[in-house]
């Protein structure tokens, strides 16, 4: 049951990547960005890690998706069937990729996964404490993140 | 079976009926294995849900319908049927044998998916509700999470409506509704950590359980206001409903659609309604409990305490739409970013204060020490309450000014009033 | 714990029977005698003008960075929220100091008029 979800998730994120770089009309590729957004929160669901997958479909479905979508609808050419998909990077781009693939399978193949214990405690209760106990420094440096993100994405819109 | 016990928990009995029946049927004659009957009991579970959940929208597009016009002095439906009850089933028949119209230019996928992904969501966060005690499709610990992660997709499906009309009232209106939903999901969010933070979980079951004693409500009342606004703005109803505005903009997302996929989306926008008063009866009315009086909790079945409050909740929602008028843009980003936002995060803060209070006297919401908890939580509101209505003005509003004047006099006085 | 995600799944199923059973009975019921004129969009009765793109104002696009930020911080303060009780008066110490940081964003935004509607 496990293994067939894993390949309907799986499924869905390649299926959602792959079309994303291929389709011609932008608001379609951000669609299918979605899709392959979705399809990952699924597997983090498969990995028992449900504050992940509830944050990657709030975060990225319910909030990176809309601000793609609205820069996407403020260009001209949304939906112009002749809008090239590649640029003169493509290839670069491609094996760029494929070495990082490389790089990434290499580093996690010999790697020795350690299972889940066997009764499962409440994830989220767990992060709290562990944000406000040992890494109250990165929770509050997050918020510095945060902020800084929001003063550049003003200055920036308003260029 | 014991009559009293099947008004006052008919899912337990019924569940517990079939259970055994389903035990008996498929474990003990067929041998199959014991997660079938589970399996069984929960399709029917979400089966009756879904079933629910449709036929409650129908009530609900004729009760509205009728509370408006009763507000407006006017009769409202009353052809079909008692009271014109019927009138949501000719609506529906109606719907179902109206031609379907893809116009020209369309992106047909997008067009022909987004009514179907607009319903699902507005389905799928009834999973975690407790609508009576045990009564729930599945108590997830994310459980108030779940919901905004799904409540927040729906956007998606409005935007690709708007998108794949190929209509520029459409697009329009799916991009306010987004622009809309996004500003009013933070204070939304915002308002019910302090709820969280009171009860320590996000599982909505025993959010329920916490307000045992004393609503939520009562406890954090500023955040249910931004809460109930919040949701409202979400739902785009009115004094919210820019994103719909027909004056304005013919209706927004959903002007091309006709027939079924229109259904669906009223169906949506219904449910949706529906749901923001069930969310505001778990996390703020105390669920299906009922109130905190001698006898009181008892005199009635579980579900009707959460349907009585969850229909109050409604009625709110409806007078609010027969008597407010439509925001401007700028008044309804100004409300959500200046005041709902500020007004969420001061009151999370005071949660805190006001929980280190109980904290250090020991005090606890499942026993009697909760009413001076009460006390303090009281203050603090009425204190945030006091300073947000000082220090915002809505400075932007010029006042009317009235002046009486003589008839002969009333041509100079039009012509130096300069309101907008 | 996968096993509390059945009855969401199961609801899904379901719930996908709703559109895909309305669909299939309009589908049978419903007429259709599709001409060119009745496929155009509407324009307030007048014949369609233009592109349906149309300019869109920045302060969208503004408003979805603004919100993305907020809501990421909203991420951040759940896990607070729910482990608050356990740790006390640290945690609110913390959590006015990361509340503070993102008021003065709200502040700066406020005051660059971000958040201003024109």
């Amino acid at each position: 049951m496990e293994f067939v979800l894993f390949i309907l998730f799986a499924g869905m994120t390649l299926t959602g990547a792959i079309l994303m770089v291929a389709l011609h009309n932008l608001v379609r590729a951000v669609l299918a960005m979605i899709l392959g957004f979705v399809g990952l929160a699924g597997l983090y669901l498969l990995l028992e890690a449900e504050f992940l997958a509830a944050i990657q479909v709030l975060i990225y479905v319910g909030a990176v998706a809309i601000l793609v979508l609205f820069a996407v609808m403020l260009t001209q050419r949304v939906s112009d069937p002749n809008a090239p998909v590649n640029n003169n990077q493509a290839w670069l781009g491609f094996t760029v990729a494929l070495g990082f693939f490389g790089m990434l399978s290499a580093v996690f193949a010999p790697l020795k996964w350690p299972s889940l214990p066997e009764q499962s405690v409440s994830t989220v209760e767990n992060l709290g404490k562990q944000l406000i106990g040992p890494y109250a420094v990165p929770f509050e440096a997050a918020s510095v993140v945060l902020l800084v993100a929001l003063l550049g994405a003003i200055i920036l819109a308003r260029e | 079976m014991d009559i009293l016990k099947l008004i006052y928990d008919p899912f337990g009995s019924i569940g517990e009926g079939l259970r055994g029946l389903l035990t008996q049927l498929l474990v003990q004659s067929l041998g199959l294995p014991d997660w079938t009957v589970t399996l069984i009991m929960l399709i029917a579970g979400a089966g009756f849900l879904v079933a629910v959940a449709t036929v409650t929208m129908m009530f609900l597009t004729w009760l509205e319908r009728k509370v408006i016009a009763r507000m407006q002095d006017r009769l409202g439906p009353n052809r079909a049927g008692l009271y014109g009850i019927l009138q949501p089933v000719a609506d529906m028949v109606k719907l179902f044998t109206k031609e379907d119209i893809t116009p020209s230019g369309a992106d047909r996928v997008i067009y022909n998916l987004s009514p179907m992904l607009v319903v699902l969501p507005s389905l799928l966060v009834f999973a975690v509700v407790p609508f009576a005690n045990h009564v729930i499709i599945s108590d997830l610990s994310i459980g108030f999470l779940y919901i905004v992660a799904i409540g927040s997709t729906s956007t998606i499906a409005l935007l690709m409506g708007g998108w794949g009309s190929n209509n520029k009232y459409a697009l329009l209106g799916g991009m306010r509704a987004v622009a809309q939903f996004v500003s009013y999901e933070i204070p939304q969010v915002l308002s019910v950590v302090g709820v969280l933070l009171l009860t320590g979980s996000l599982s909505l079951g025993r959010i329920v359980y916490a307000q045992n004693y004393v609503w939520f409500a009562a406890f954090q009342p500023v955040a249910f206001i931004i809460f109930l606004l919040a949701s409202v703005s979400e739902a785009n109803r009115t004094p919210f409903d820019l994103p719909e505005a027909e004056s304005e903009i013919i209706a927004g997302y959903h002007v091309e659609y006709s027939g079924i996929k229109f259904a669906l989306y009223f169906l949506a926008e219904y449910i949706n309604t529906f749901a923001i008063s069930v969310f505001a009866t778990t996390i703020f009315l105390g669920g299906w409990q009922g109130p905190y009086l001698p006898g009181w909790g008892a005199l009635l079945p579980d579900w009707l305490w959460f349907l009585l409050k969850s229909y109050a909740v409604v009625f709110v929602m409806i007078w609010m739409r027969g008597t407010l008028p439509r925001l401007r843009i700028d008044q309804l980003m100004n409300l959500a970013w200046k005041a709902l936002v500020p007004l969420a995060l001061v009151n999370l803060l005071l949660t805190g204060v006001g929980l280190s209070v109980m904290q250090v006297f020991g005090w606890k919401l499942n026993d009697f020490t909760v009413f001076p908890s009460l006390a303090v939580f009281l203050v603090l509101n009425v204190l945030m309450g006091a300073g947000f209505l000082a220090v915002f003005k809505p400075a932007h509003l010029p006042k009317r000014k009235v002046v009486l004047v003589s008839r002969s006099r009333a041509f100079e006085v039009t012509t130096t009033f300069t309101g907008r | 714990m996968l096993g509390d995600y059945a009855g969401v799944g199961i609801l899904l199923a379901i719930a996908l029977t709703v559109p895909i059973g309305g669909y299939l009975i309009a589908f049978l019921l419903r007429p259709k005698r599709p001409y060119a004129l009745k496929k155009q969009t509407y324009e307030c009765g007048l014949e369609t003008a233009g592109d349906t793109w149309v300019q869109f104002k920045i302060q969208y696009y503004i408003f979805a960075l603004v919100f993305v930020v907020f809501d990421i911080e909203t991420v951040f303060i759940y896990p607070w929220a729910v482990a608050y009780q356990q740790v006390g008066l640290f945690a609110l110490a913390e959590m006015i100091v990361f509340i503070g940081i993102l008021f003065m964003g709200l502040a700066y935004a406020w005051r660059k008029g971000a958040l201003e509607w024109i």
